[in-house]
């Protein structure tokens, strides 16, 4: 075996400029398939990343009537209370879940006013001390909701910087009052806008899939929520897993655990699966990716056709050589298994430096084109084993021929 | 001494062709080798004596008739077989040499243990003592294109020689060289034959014939005559 990697490589170099013509339909179709592999794969990282929220693997779970999210417009949904603080407790119980908290939101038909400036189309966001951290919204100024304001009832508001901008504008807003629903509220704080990462914007896709959610909020504390909407509104629930991986299951489990006291079957607790949905954007781009996998895939075989033929080219320079080597003793076998190394050796080498190329090509995209680089190790070994299984499936038929050669006529050969 | 039978062909046939085109190659070939024989065969070309040599050297078959080596019947054994019996037992040694031109003298001699399933090293010393044995102990390295035509058929006798082979077959082995280096080939397989080893040569030089023990003359792919050797 080794003998024969020995005469492959002396063969191979023996006609160097040969070998490398042979090797660069190997290739330039791995060279493809990685680039095109590692550019997918750098986008949907980058999709899973923007989508989920680098870090901050927060589920959402909320009512859904059929597909759709609730709306509590058309009044409290029969059958489903509020959530109790022990189903609180047993949410953040669940395998994995760092933190849970409840809230409530409602995009504010409700007129919130400073002075005579309106908010129109804001949220109203019912919260207690929690939710600032577990949804990863960090205080730019003044403080968040504390537990406090929500014992005593007191009537202060959090603002987001969109709200706080709009209503403000250069002003600081710390200490001012506005209006929500004709009841004063004192702001005390400015937060984030919605989480803590920027989502990396290259294209107008990517502004329409990342822009819905932000938005102009106002928090206020949860127990002030009966002073414009109803006491026994059922809540929503945040929950902060530990990892992007467990997101999914847990959604799951927490949507069972809220559905358990919900006696209604149209209106159900449901996890928003943030999951889903980047996978549902990556199979997109996959889809359409995969043609451009199959195009390099026929120079593959254009490649191994190439390998085959140049095999036959040198079956028959070397017929003597073959006739020989039969006639003192070598075995069809040992002949097959020589000149099958010979073309599994000349497409590795191509599938190596077809590797190679492919990642420097994709760097090269990325530098050109702005799109994200990944690369994949199992795909740069799954293209060499595969330019491998070429060389055998080309090498075959020569081999094969040159394993059957009579060594009389072989001898005889010039 | 009892002289043990190496070879034995009977009633030996070999056509080429098909119906109604028939050649006829080889007619009634009878043929006893014992060990430690040296056997020169003679004949014009076209006489049908390279056929004979790939018929005993097992690189062909017979159409008719039978063929014992060391008292086995050829023709019921598959080619797999044939080939370990061709490394194991018979060393070929053609006109034109055949040797590897990348491969060194080394390589070169070393060849047939590859396929024998010996490992390097050992190959490695086992064709240098060879290649001492027909002098070139100071060529190893050397590429056939370094070596003279004597020198080049001397490593291929040494490759033929390596598996230490029951019987030599030289298909013209002078008839690339001048003549001193046919004389010191033909000192080589004399001194060979006086060690033991059992030598089948084609030619169509008397005089290198002469070195052998035993003629046979083929006419039209018949043997006319057996001759004693002058050189015995």
């Amino acid at each position: 075996m080794i003998e024969n990697i020995r005469l492959s490589f002396r063969g191979i170099f023996a006609h160097k400029m040969r070998s490398f013509l042979t090797m660069l339909g190997i290739i330039i179709g791995i060279a493809s398939i990685i680039a095109i592999v590692s550019t997918i794969k750098g986008t949907n990282d980058q999709i899973e990343k923007n989508l989920i929220g680098s870090g901050n693997n927060t589920v959402k779970i909320s009512l859904y009537q059929e597909d759709w999210e609730y709306s509590f417009d058309s009044g409290i949904p029969n059958g489903v209370p509020t959530v109790s603080k022990y189903t609180l407790e047993s949410l953040k119980n669940i395998d994995h879940v760092e933190g849970a908290t409840l809230y409530r939101s409602r995009q504010s038909n409700q007129s919130i006013f400073r002075n005579n400036t309106s908010l129109d189309g804001g949220y109203i966001m019912g919260v207690n001390q929690d939710y600032f951290s577990i949804a990863g919204l960090t205080i730019k100024q003044g403080r968040g909701i504390t537990e406090d304001d929500n014992m005593k009832f007191r009537q202060v508001a959090v603002l987001d910087e969109t709200s706080a901008r709009l209503l403000f504008g250069e002003d600081d807003p710390i200490g001012k009052t506005i209006e929500i629903s004709s009841t004063p509220f004192t702001i005390v704080g400015v937060c984030a806008d919605k989480e803590t990462f920027e989502p990396i914007m290259e294209s107008i896709d990517d502004y329409r899939t990342y822009n819905q959610s932000t938005g102009s909020k106002v928090y206020v504390p949860s127990e002030s929520w009966p002073i414009f909407y109803q006491f026994d509104e059922p809540q929503n629930a945040l929950l902060k897993v530990d990892a992007t991986s467990n997101m999914t299951r847990v959604g799951k489990k927490a949507a069972q655990i809220l559905n358990t006291n919900v006696s209604s079957s149209s209106v159900q607790y449901k996890a928003q699966d943030l999951l889903k949905q980047a996978k549902d954007i990556q199979n997109l781009s996959k889809s359409t990716n995969a043609m451009l996998i199959w195009i390099a895939g026929i120079s593959l075989l254009v490649g191994g056709i190439g390998v085959m033929n140049i095999m036959l080219v040198t079956v028959t320079e070397r017929t003597k050589e073959i006739g020989l080597k039969k006639a003192i003793g070598a075995r069809k076998k040992a002949i097959l298994f020589q000149f099958l190394t010979e073309a599994v050796v000349l497409t590795s080498i191509g599938g190596i430096v077809g590797v190679l190329t492919g990642i420097g090509l994709a760097k090269l995209i990325s530098i050109f084109n702005g799109t994200p680089v990944s690369i994949s190790i199992p795909a740069m070994l799954l293209s060499v084993l595969f330019s491998m299984a070429i060389g055998i499936i080309f090498g075959l038929l020569p081999s094969y021929k040159a394993a059957n050669l009579d060594p009389i006529e072989a001898l005889r050969h010039e | 001494m009892v002289m043990r039978m190496l070879l034995n062909l009977k009633n030996i046939y070999k056509n080429y062709g098909k119906e109604p085109l028939i050649v006829p190659v080889l007619k009634d070939i009878s043929l006893e080798v014992i060990q430690g024989d040296y056997v020169a065969i003679m004949g014009p070309s076209g006489s049908g004596k390279t056929t004979l040599m790939n018929i005993i050297g097992c690189l062909d078959r017979a159409s008719t008739g039978t063929y014992l080596f060391e008292d086995e019947d050829i023709s019921e054994m598959n080619d797999d077989a044939l080939s370990d019996l061709r490394l194991n037992k018979i060393g070929f040694v053609f006109q034109n040499f055949n040797l590897l031109s990348s491969e060194t003298a080394q390589e070169n001699v070393a060849l047939p243990l590859i396929y024998a399933g010996i490992h390097k090293e050992e190959r490695n010393h086992r064709a240098d003592v060879a290649l001492s044995k027909v002098g070139l102990q100071d060529r190893t390295t050397f590429k056939p294109s370094q070596l003279s035509g004597g020198q080049k058929q001397r490593v291929a006798i040494a490759r033929a020689l390596i598996n230490h082979p029951r019987i030599l077959l030289a298909d013209e082995p002078t008839g690339a060289l001048d003549q001193a280096s046919g004389k010191q080939v033909m000192e080589l397989f004399k001194a060979l034959n006086d060690e033991g080893v059992t030598i089948i040569m084609i030619t169509h030089d008397a005089s290198v014939a002469s070195h052998a023990k035993k003629i046979l003359h083929i006419i039209d792919g018949e043997i006319i005559e057996n001759k004693q050797g002058g050189a015995a």
